[in-house]
């Protein structure tokens, strides 16, 4: 059914005459495209032309487009173009593309590199501003609900946070004991393996307790939830966000902070402390585990020792830290999902930020915490 | 109005135990505007994208341009699909896409033609269903309701297709603008050639562009033809419908512009 688009000059007289023929669809536009330039490019000169659609079996938008171009090229040059014997419909079609404006939308231009280098630095520096300022404020918007929920205790939404300690600490339990309890593990293992080679076995329990406690055990558990929770609270908020249901809570006179942020938050100020205490156990389990299968130490002995080589400060450091932790978590987590704009792409986009950047500052934290608890001498 | 277009014999569909459409029949002759009407929830969007392919069919037969969908391979089944275009009920639209690219897609996808072309063909479409240049490069969220049916309409126009499913391209809008609207399809239909097979609740749309009527309730179809032979129809729920007060007013505003 569908006829190869040709167009051939011919006819007789003073004005140049072109025949189409042939299937002008959006099937054939590929082949039609170059035969449009062509004729548009060879007619140049000619003062009038008259082109006959008569052997046009099919006409659609591809065809009437591109029979347009080739009458637009010409008129640039003030050449009249005329065109005879277009069937019925095909007549209105082209009346009707004819009436849409000239000329494609521009695209977007490219920049030079160097330039585009530059242009993202200058971005990337704003945006980070951008950043520092959304965690400020919803810093400050959660301190603000909080001291309202203090002053009026039944606003607060017990049922909402107790669904959100339950989805981000005790369903997160197993495989928070499961990876702690591995890493645990590892870490006895390398440190049988490397300390056996100048006989410092017996310390192997120090730096097990000492570096699980302290830093491995808090570090990983908060890691482990920023990607687990930090990703889901995002992605939650921004699909509320784009469906405005957000909007529809703030004209019910409802603040989303206090409905969607606070208990979210709280949840995990709760449950990360919990969860870096379940998680630093299973790590000294298997720590343990590993004394004793690989190392060759009883368990009575690994007890003794790792009594002996931490203190409850060790624990406590740990475990100060948590909290705090949990709150960057959420603050981060809460702030990228409020950014989010109304495309999937962009979800996808803040959901990434929410977890690199609470990885990013949760590490950053736990130097500061470093620093801190080294210049009081816990 | 030629041999049909869609052909839809003893379809039966279900979700679980409940069954939505009961036998249904419907026939869509080519070059017509087919409206179809029926309660929220009666299973009208459950017809159309059963007959596009998007859910499983329990009993019947489809037959679209000519193939009979059911039976047909999956290269059969894309050839057809390059010759209809879809509007959905929200619009679909890809959120990350602006209104151009979101046009484009289909011609990308399908068509080896040339970027300059793709773009004057992609703003073409958008002036023909009424986006003005300004509003190509917009996201879909930056659209309002109408422009983004607007939109949606011009992405399901994109290939030229034969045929059209609108899936309640009025609802949402104020009366102007579906007016606007039903004219669009009025002219596109007439100046494309399309066949249009359309889901609506706007008795003005029902009365000023379909040609032929459906009436879904209960699982059936249980009228079809000209707005005289449903009218005259005795189902309780057409004669609710096409008798209630609203239908009254719009019958004799229509009948006013018209004499
Ligand atoms: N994916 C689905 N799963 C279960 N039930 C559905 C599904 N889609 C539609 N339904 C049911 O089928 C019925 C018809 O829905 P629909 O065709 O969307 O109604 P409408 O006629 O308003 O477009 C409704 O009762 C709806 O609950
Ligand atoms: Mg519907």
């Amino acid at each position: 059914m569908s006829i190869t688009p040709s167009i051939t000059s011919g006819g007789d007289g003073d004005t140049k005459r072109l025949m189409a023929a042939g299937s002008w669809t959006a099937a054939n536009a590929n082949l039609l495209e170059p035969l449009i330039d062509a004729a548009a490019s060879k007619t140049a000169g000619e003062p009038s032309l008259l082109i006959d659609m008569a052997g046009v079996t099919q006409f659609d938008t591809y065809g009437a487009c591109l029979l347009k171009r080739l009458q637009q090229a010409r008129s640039a040059r003030n050449e009249a173009t005329g065109i005879t014997a277009l069937q019925g419909r095909f007549e209105e079609l082209f009346s009707e593309v004819q009436e849409t404006p000239p000329g494609a939308a521009a695209r977007e231009q490219k920049a030079g590199s160097l330039r585009s280098a530059f242009e993202f630095l200058g971005r990337a520096t704003i945006g980070f501003g951008h950043d520092l300022f959304a965690l400020a404020e919803m810093l400050g918007l959660l301190c603000r609900s909080v001291v309202r929920v203090m002053a009026n205790p039944r606003a607060f939404r017990l049922t909402s946070t107790t669904y959100h300690i339950d989805r981000v600490g005790w369903q997160a339990v197993p495989i928070i004991v499961l990876i702690t309890f591995l890493i645990g593990c590892i870490i006895a293992q390398q440190g049988f393996f490397h300390f056996r080679k100048f006989g410092a076995d017996a310390y192997v329990v120090d730096m097990v307790g000492i570096l699980i406690l302290r830093e491995i055990g808090v570090l990983l558990v908060a890691i482990m939830v920023a990607g687990r929770s930090g990703s889901s609270y995002t992605a939650e908020l921004g699909s509320m966000k784009m469906r405005e249901e957000i909007d529809a809570l703030r004209t019910m006179g409802l603040d989303p902070i206090d409905v969607l942020v606070l208990p979210r938050v709280l949840a995990l100020v709760i449950a990360l402390p919990i969860l870096t205490f379940i998680g630093s156990m299973a790590a000294l389990y298997g720590g343990g585990l590993v004394a004793n299968l690989y190392g060759g130490m009883s368990p009575d002995i690994y007890i003794a020792r790792l009594k002996e080589a931490i203190s409850v400060t060790h624990f406590q450091v740990g475990m100060i830290k948590a909290p705090f932790m949990a709150l960057v978590i959420g603050i981060v987590a809460c702030a990228q999902g409020f950014q989010v704009k109304g495309s999937a792409e962009s979800l996808g986009r803040q959901t990434t930020n929410a977890v690199v950047k609470s990885i990013f500052l949760v590490i950053v934290l736990d130097g500061l915490f470093a620093i801190f608890f080294a210049s009081i001498d816990m | 109005m030629s041999e049909p277009i869609i052909h839809v014999r003893d379809l039966v569909v279900g979700f679980g135990d409940r069954v939505v459409l009961d036998h249904v029949s419907v026939d869509v002759m080519g070059g017509e505007i087919f409206g179809f009407v029926g309660g929220s929830g009666s299973g009208k969007s459950v017809l159309l994208r059963t007959i596009i392919g998007l859910l499983a069919v329990r009993g019947g037969s489809i037959e679209v341009l000519g193939t009979r969908l059911d039976t047909a391979s999956g290269s059969e089944r894309r050839a057809i699909e390059r010759r209809w275009g879809i509007l959905f009920q929200q619009g679909a639209l890809f959120s990350s896409l602006t209104a151009l690219q979101n046009v484009q897609f289909p011609m990308r996808e399908y068509l080896h033609i040339s970027p300059r072309l793709m773009d004057e063909m992609a703003a073409a479409k958008l002036e023909m269903v009424g986006i003005r240049a300004v509003d190509h490069n917009k996201f879909p969220a930056e659209l309002s309701g109408g422009m983004t049916k607007r939109v949606a309409l011009a992405r399901a126009l994109a290939l030229d297709p034969e045929l059209v499913f609108l899936d309640e391209p009025t609802s949402g809008l104020d009366p102007i603008a579906a007016g606007d609207f039903d004219e669009l399809i009025r002219t596109l239909q007439k100046t494309l050639g399309l066949t249009v097979f359309m889901i609506t609740h706007d008795l003005d749309s029902l009365y000023t562009v379909c040609d032929r009527i459906g009436v879904l309730a209960d699982g059936r179809v249980v009228a079809v033809g000209g707005i005289s032979t449903i009218l005259a129809s005795p189902h309780p729920w057409v004669q609710a419908y096409f008798r209630g007060r609203r239908a009254t007013i719009v019958q004799s505003r229509i009948a006013n512009r018209t004499s």
